[in-house]
Protein backbone atom coordinates (compact mmCIF):
# COMPACT_ATOMS: atom_id res chain seq x y z
CA UNK A 1 0.00 0.00 0.00
CA UNK A 2 2.66 2.72 1.40
CA UNK A 3 5.14 1.34 -1.66
CA UNK A 4 2.42 1.26 -4.53
CA UNK A 5 1.15 5.34 -2.94
CA UNK A 6 5.02 6.33 -3.12
CA UNK A 7 5.64 5.20 -6.81
CA UNK A 8 2.40 6.68 -7.71
CA UNK A 9 4.07 10.15 -6.45
CA UNK A 10 7.51 9.72 -8.30
CA UNK A 11 6.13 8.94 -11.39
CA UNK A 12 3.67 12.26 -10.80
CA UNK A 13 6.37 14.31 -10.23
CA UNK A 14 8.92 12.60 -13.18
CA UNK A 15 5.79 13.68 -15.40
CA UNK A 16 5.44 16.97 -14.01
CA UNK A 17 8.92 17.68 -14.30
CA UNK A 18 8.98 16.53 -17.89
CA UNK A 19 6.00 18.44 -18.66
CA UNK A 20 8.31 21.41 -16.37
CA UNK A 21 10.84 20.95 -18.95
CA UNK A 22 8.95 20.87 -22.04
CA UNK A 23 7.91 24.47 -22.54
CA UNK A 24 11.39 26.47 -21.44
CA UNK A 25 12.89 23.25 -24.27
CA UNK A 26 10.67 24.52 -26.86
CA UNK A 27 10.95 27.93 -26.44
CA UNK A 28 14.53 27.63 -26.44
CA UNK A 29 14.74 25.71 -29.38
CA UNK A 30 12.00 27.63 -31.39
CA UNK A 31 14.25 31.04 -30.49
CA UNK A 32 17.68 28.75 -31.64
CA UNK A 33 16.01 27.99 -34.96
CA UNK A 34 14.80 31.69 -35.32
CA UNK A 35 18.07 32.98 -35.12
CA UNK A 36 19.18 30.38 -37.16
CA UNK A 37 17.66 30.67 -40.31
CA UNK A 38 16.86 34.59 -39.50
CA UNK A 39 20.95 34.88 -39.91
CA UNK A 40 21.51 31.76 -42.13
CA UNK A 41 19.07 31.77 -44.53
CA UNK A 42 16.60 35.22 -44.87
CA UNK A 43 16.49 36.84 -48.19
CA UNK A 44 16.37 40.47 -47.69
CA UNK A 45 19.54 41.64 -49.36
CA UNK A 46 20.73 43.69 -46.40
CA UNK A 47 20.36 40.42 -43.97
CA UNK A 48 22.24 38.66 -46.94
CA UNK A 49 24.99 41.35 -47.54
CA UNK A 50 25.38 41.56 -43.16
CA UNK A 51 26.02 37.70 -43.13
CA UNK A 52 28.00 36.73 -46.13
CA UNK A 53 31.20 35.90 -44.79
CA UNK A 54 29.64 33.71 -42.22
CA UNK A 55 27.07 31.99 -44.34
CA UNK A 56 30.11 30.81 -46.50
CA UNK A 57 32.24 29.93 -43.96
CA UNK A 58 29.77 27.66 -42.47
CA UNK A 59 29.15 26.15 -45.63
CA UNK A 60 25.22 27.51 -45.89
CA UNK A 61 23.77 28.28 -49.88
CA UNK A 62 24.70 31.52 -49.83
CA UNK A 63 24.06 33.99 -53.63
CA UNK B 1 15.12 26.90 -16.60
CA UNK B 2 14.46 29.40 -19.76
CA UNK B 3 16.29 31.99 -18.27
CA UNK B 4 19.40 29.86 -17.61
CA UNK B 5 19.62 28.39 -21.01
CA UNK B 6 19.47 31.60 -23.08
CA UNK B 7 22.14 33.46 -20.38
CA UNK B 8 24.47 30.16 -21.09
CA UNK B 9 23.51 30.30 -24.93
CA UNK B 10 24.69 34.45 -25.01
CA UNK B 11 27.01 32.93 -22.75
CA UNK B 12 28.60 30.33 -25.25
CA UNK B 13 27.65 32.39 -28.28
CA UNK B 14 30.59 35.06 -27.40
CA UNK B 15 33.30 32.61 -26.58
CA UNK B 16 32.45 30.98 -29.62
CA UNK B 17 32.09 33.54 -32.04
CA UNK B 18 35.27 35.18 -30.72
CA UNK B 19 36.60 31.83 -31.42
CA UNK B 20 35.66 31.17 -34.72
CA UNK B 21 36.43 35.22 -35.83
CA UNK B 22 40.09 34.17 -35.13
CA UNK B 23 40.05 31.12 -36.95
CA UNK B 24 37.98 32.76 -39.76
CA UNK B 25 40.65 35.18 -40.66
CA UNK B 26 42.94 32.70 -41.30
CA UNK B 27 41.21 29.90 -42.87
CA UNK B 28 37.98 30.52 -44.84
CA UNK B 29 38.76 34.76 -44.74
CA UNK B 30 41.80 34.66 -47.09
CA UNK B 31 39.80 32.04 -48.89
CA UNK B 32 36.69 34.38 -49.53
CA UNK B 33 39.05 37.33 -50.19
CA UNK B 34 41.12 35.53 -53.18
CA UNK B 35 38.12 33.84 -54.77
CA UNK B 36 36.35 37.71 -55.02
CA UNK B 37 39.32 38.85 -57.09
CA UNK B 38 37.72 36.90 -59.62
CA UNK B 39 34.21 37.36 -59.33
CA UNK B 40 32.79 39.31 -62.04
CA UNK B 41 35.70 37.92 -63.93
CA UNK B 42 34.06 35.47 -66.92
CA UNK B 43 33.84 31.76 -65.80
CA UNK B 44 35.95 29.62 -68.21
CA UNK B 45 39.30 31.83 -69.21
CA UNK B 46 41.09 29.19 -70.32
CA UNK B 47 43.78 31.56 -71.95
CA UNK B 48 44.12 33.27 -68.34
CA UNK B 49 43.65 30.00 -66.18
CA UNK B 50 47.76 29.32 -66.35
CA UNK B 51 48.54 32.62 -65.35
CA UNK B 52 47.69 32.41 -61.40
CA UNK B 53 47.67 34.45 -58.71
CA UNK B 54 48.76 37.95 -59.52
CA UNK B 55 47.35 37.93 -63.02
CA UNK B 56 43.99 36.45 -62.06
CA UNK B 57 43.73 39.36 -59.92
CA UNK B 58 44.79 42.14 -62.69
CA UNK B 59 42.40 39.85 -64.92
CA UNK B 60 39.63 40.63 -61.82
CA UNK B 61 39.84 44.49 -62.33
CA UNK B 62 40.64 44.37 -65.87
CA UNK B 63 36.91 42.52 -66.11
CA UNK B 64 35.38 45.02 -63.87
CA UNK B 65 33.46 47.43 -66.10
CA UNK B 66 32.14 44.65 -68.38
CA UNK B 67 30.66 43.24 -65.05
CA UNK B 68 26.95 44.05 -65.26
CA UNK B 69 27.03 42.70 -68.41
CA UNK B 70 28.63 39.49 -67.67
CA UNK B 71 27.90 39.44 -64.41
CA UNK B 72 26.10 36.14 -63.23
CA UNK B 73 22.70 35.87 -61.39
CA UNK B 74 24.17 35.31 -58.01
CA UNK B 75 26.36 38.39 -58.34
CA UNK B 76 25.97 41.49 -55.91
CA UNK B 77 23.70 44.56 -56.72
CA UNK B 78 26.49 47.29 -56.09
CA UNK B 79 23.41 49.55 -55.15
CA UNK B 80 22.93 47.74 -52.05
CA UNK B 81 24.56 48.07 -48.75
CA UNK B 82 26.98 46.07 -47.98
CA UNK B 83 29.49 45.91 -45.43
CA UNK B 84 33.37 47.91 -46.32
CA UNK B 85 35.95 45.98 -46.72
CA UNK B 86 38.28 46.40 -43.37
CA UNK B 87 36.45 46.46 -39.85
CA UNK B 88 33.09 46.99 -40.43
CA UNK B 89 33.19 43.84 -42.67
CA UNK B 90 35.07 42.00 -39.59
CA UNK B 91 32.54 43.86 -37.34
CA UNK B 92 29.25 42.27 -39.01
CA UNK B 93 31.32 38.98 -39.32
CA UNK B 94 31.89 38.81 -35.84
CA UNK B 95 27.95 39.93 -34.92
CA UNK B 96 26.85 37.06 -37.24
CA UNK B 97 28.79 34.41 -35.83
CA UNK B 98 27.41 35.55 -32.69
CA UNK B 99 24.21 35.49 -33.95
CA UNK B 100 25.19 31.46 -35.10
CA UNK B 101 26.60 30.76 -32.04
CA UNK B 102 23.49 31.80 -29.60
CA UNK B 103 21.24 30.06 -31.70
CA UNK B 104 23.38 26.62 -32.23
CA UNK B 105 23.83 27.09 -28.42
CA UNK B 106 20.46 27.15 -28.05
CA UNK B 107 18.82 24.64 -29.78
CA UNK B 108 21.40 22.52 -28.13
CA UNK B 109 20.26 23.40 -25.02
CA UNK B 110 16.32 22.98 -25.56
CA UNK B 111 17.43 19.61 -27.06
CA UNK B 112 19.33 18.39 -24.48
CA UNK B 113 16.41 19.55 -22.07
CA UNK B 114 13.72 18.26 -24.00
CA UNK B 115 15.55 14.58 -23.68
CA UNK B 116 16.48 14.97 -19.75
CA UNK B 117 19.88 13.66 -18.04
CA UNK B 118 22.79 15.36 -16.88
CA UNK B 119 23.62 18.71 -19.15
CA UNK B 120 27.41 19.32 -18.89
CA UNK B 121 30.30 20.33 -21.07
CA UNK B 122 31.18 16.65 -21.64
CA UNK B 123 27.23 16.11 -22.63
CA UNK B 124 27.18 18.89 -24.63
CA UNK B 125 30.57 18.45 -26.89
CA UNK B 126 28.47 15.21 -27.71
CA UNK B 127 25.07 16.93 -28.49
CA UNK B 128 27.11 19.52 -30.76
CA UNK B 129 29.24 17.32 -32.59
CA UNK B 130 25.63 15.21 -33.01
CA UNK B 131 24.67 18.75 -34.48
CA UNK B 132 27.81 18.89 -37.07
CA UNK B 133 26.98 16.12 -38.36
CA UNK B 134 23.40 16.79 -39.27
CA UNK B 135 23.84 20.83 -39.84
CA UNK B 136 26.97 20.60 -41.31
CA UNK B 137 28.71 17.48 -42.25
CA UNK B 138 25.97 15.67 -44.10
CA UNK B 139 24.77 18.39 -45.95
CA UNK B 140 27.73 19.63 -47.14
CA UNK B 141 27.96 15.94 -49.09
CA UNK B 142 25.51 17.73 -51.31
CA UNK B 143 26.14 21.06 -51.50
CA UNK B 144 29.88 21.36 -51.00
CA UNK B 145 30.96 24.82 -49.06
CA UNK B 146 30.74 27.44 -51.82
CA UNK B 147 33.12 30.23 -52.67
CA UNK B 148 31.55 33.33 -53.71
CA UNK B 149 31.25 33.13 -57.65
CA UNK B 150 30.87 29.22 -58.03
CA UNK B 151 28.00 28.00 -60.70
CA UNK B 152 25.06 26.92 -58.18
CA UNK B 153 21.01 26.27 -58.79
CA UNK B 154 18.63 28.45 -57.79
CA UNK B 155 19.09 29.34 -54.32
CA UNK B 156 15.71 29.14 -53.22
CA UNK B 157 16.06 25.12 -54.11
CA UNK B 158 19.22 24.92 -52.41
CA UNK B 159 18.30 26.23 -48.93
CA UNK B 160 15.11 24.15 -48.89
CA UNK B 161 17.65 20.91 -49.83
CA UNK B 162 19.56 22.19 -47.02
CA UNK B 163 17.05 22.70 -44.39
CA UNK B 164 15.22 19.27 -45.67
CA UNK B 165 18.80 17.42 -45.38
CA UNK B 166 19.60 18.65 -41.95
CA UNK B 167 15.91 17.88 -40.27
CA UNK B 168 16.30 14.23 -41.55
CA UNK B 169 19.68 14.07 -40.26
CA UNK B 170 19.26 15.04 -37.10
CA UNK B 171 16.01 13.07 -36.69
CA UNK B 172 17.88 10.30 -38.23
CA UNK B 173 20.77 10.40 -35.83
CA UNK B 174 18.11 10.64 -32.86
CA UNK B 175 16.43 7.43 -34.03
CA UNK B 176 20.43 5.54 -33.88
CA UNK B 177 21.18 6.65 -30.87
CA UNK B 178 17.98 7.10 -28.70
CA UNK B 179 15.35 4.22 -30.02
CA UNK B 180 15.38 0.97 -27.95
CA UNK B 181 14.44 -0.95 -31.08
CA UNK B 182 16.45 -2.39 -34.39
CA UNK B 183 13.73 -1.52 -36.83
CA UNK B 184 13.49 2.50 -35.14
CA UNK B 185 17.05 2.53 -35.40
CA UNK B 186 17.05 1.30 -39.54
CA UNK B 187 14.41 3.53 -40.12
CA UNK B 188 16.46 6.22 -38.77
CA UNK B 189 19.44 5.13 -41.03
CA UNK B 190 16.68 5.42 -43.91
CA UNK B 191 15.93 8.67 -43.08
CA UNK B 192 19.41 10.16 -43.06
CA UNK B 193 19.74 8.61 -46.49
CA UNK B 194 17.13 9.38 -48.12
CA UNK B 195 18.03 13.54 -49.31
CA UNK B 196 20.81 12.04 -50.59
CA UNK B 197 19.19 9.51 -52.69
CA UNK B 198 16.66 12.36 -53.47
CA UNK B 199 19.56 14.31 -54.25
CA UNK B 200 20.80 18.42 -54.09
CA UNK B 201 20.14 20.73 -56.64
CA UNK B 202 22.31 20.28 -59.42
CA UNK B 203 24.52 23.23 -60.38
CA UNK B 204 24.36 24.66 -64.01
CA UNK B 205 28.05 24.38 -64.60
CA UNK B 206 31.03 22.93 -63.15
CA UNK B 207 33.14 25.83 -64.41
CA UNK B 208 34.67 28.59 -61.95
CA UNK B 209 36.69 31.30 -62.80
CA UNK B 210 38.54 31.17 -59.41
CA UNK B 211 41.61 28.16 -59.46
CA UNK B 212 40.33 24.54 -58.37
CA UNK B 213 42.52 24.24 -55.37
CA UNK B 214 40.78 27.09 -53.52
CA UNK B 215 37.66 25.85 -53.80
CA UNK B 216 38.94 22.81 -52.13
CA UNK B 217 40.78 24.21 -49.38
CA UNK B 218 37.86 26.29 -48.73
CA UNK B 219 34.93 23.12 -48.06
CA UNK B 220 38.12 21.69 -45.90
CA UNK B 221 38.13 24.80 -44.09
CA UNK B 222 34.60 25.43 -44.28
CA UNK B 223 34.05 22.04 -42.31
CA UNK B 224 36.19 22.99 -39.63
CA UNK B 225 34.38 25.95 -38.73
CA UNK B 226 31.68 24.69 -38.73
CA UNK B 227 32.81 21.99 -36.51
CA UNK B 228 34.40 24.49 -34.21
CA UNK B 229 30.83 26.40 -34.27
CA UNK B 230 28.56 23.06 -32.88
CA UNK B 231 31.26 21.30 -30.69
CA UNK B 232 32.32 24.84 -29.48
CA UNK B 233 28.85 25.74 -28.63
CA UNK B 234 27.54 21.85 -27.05
CA UNK B 235 30.82 22.22 -24.90
CA UNK B 236 30.88 26.02 -23.79
CA UNK B 237 26.75 26.03 -23.69
CA UNK B 238 26.69 22.33 -21.41
CA UNK B 239 29.39 23.60 -19.26
CA UNK B 240 27.55 27.30 -18.49
CA UNK B 241 24.03 25.76 -18.22
CA UNK B 242 25.44 23.26 -15.13
CA UNK B 243 27.27 25.87 -13.31
CA UNK B 244 24.67 28.55 -13.80
CA UNK B 245 22.00 26.03 -12.71
CA UNK B 246 23.91 25.02 -9.52
CA UNK B 247 24.13 28.43 -8.15
CA UNK B 248 20.59 29.06 -8.96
Amino acid sequence: MTRSATTSISAGNTQASAQARLVPALFAIGFGLFLFIGTGFAAPSLIHNATHDTRHSLGLPCH
Amino acid sequence: MFKTIIVSAFGAGLVVAATLSVVQSVTTEPLLFHAETFEGAEAPAPAAAPHEHANGEAHAHDAAPAEAAAAPAHEHDPDEWSPADGFERTAYTFLANLLMGVAVSAILLGMMTLRGGAINGRTGVLWGVAGFFAAALLPSLGLTPELPGTPAAELEARQLWWLATAAASAIGIALIVFSQSWLLKVAGLVIGVLPHLVGAPVPPSLEAAYPAVLAAEFATASLVVSALLWAGSGVAAGWLYQRLSRAA
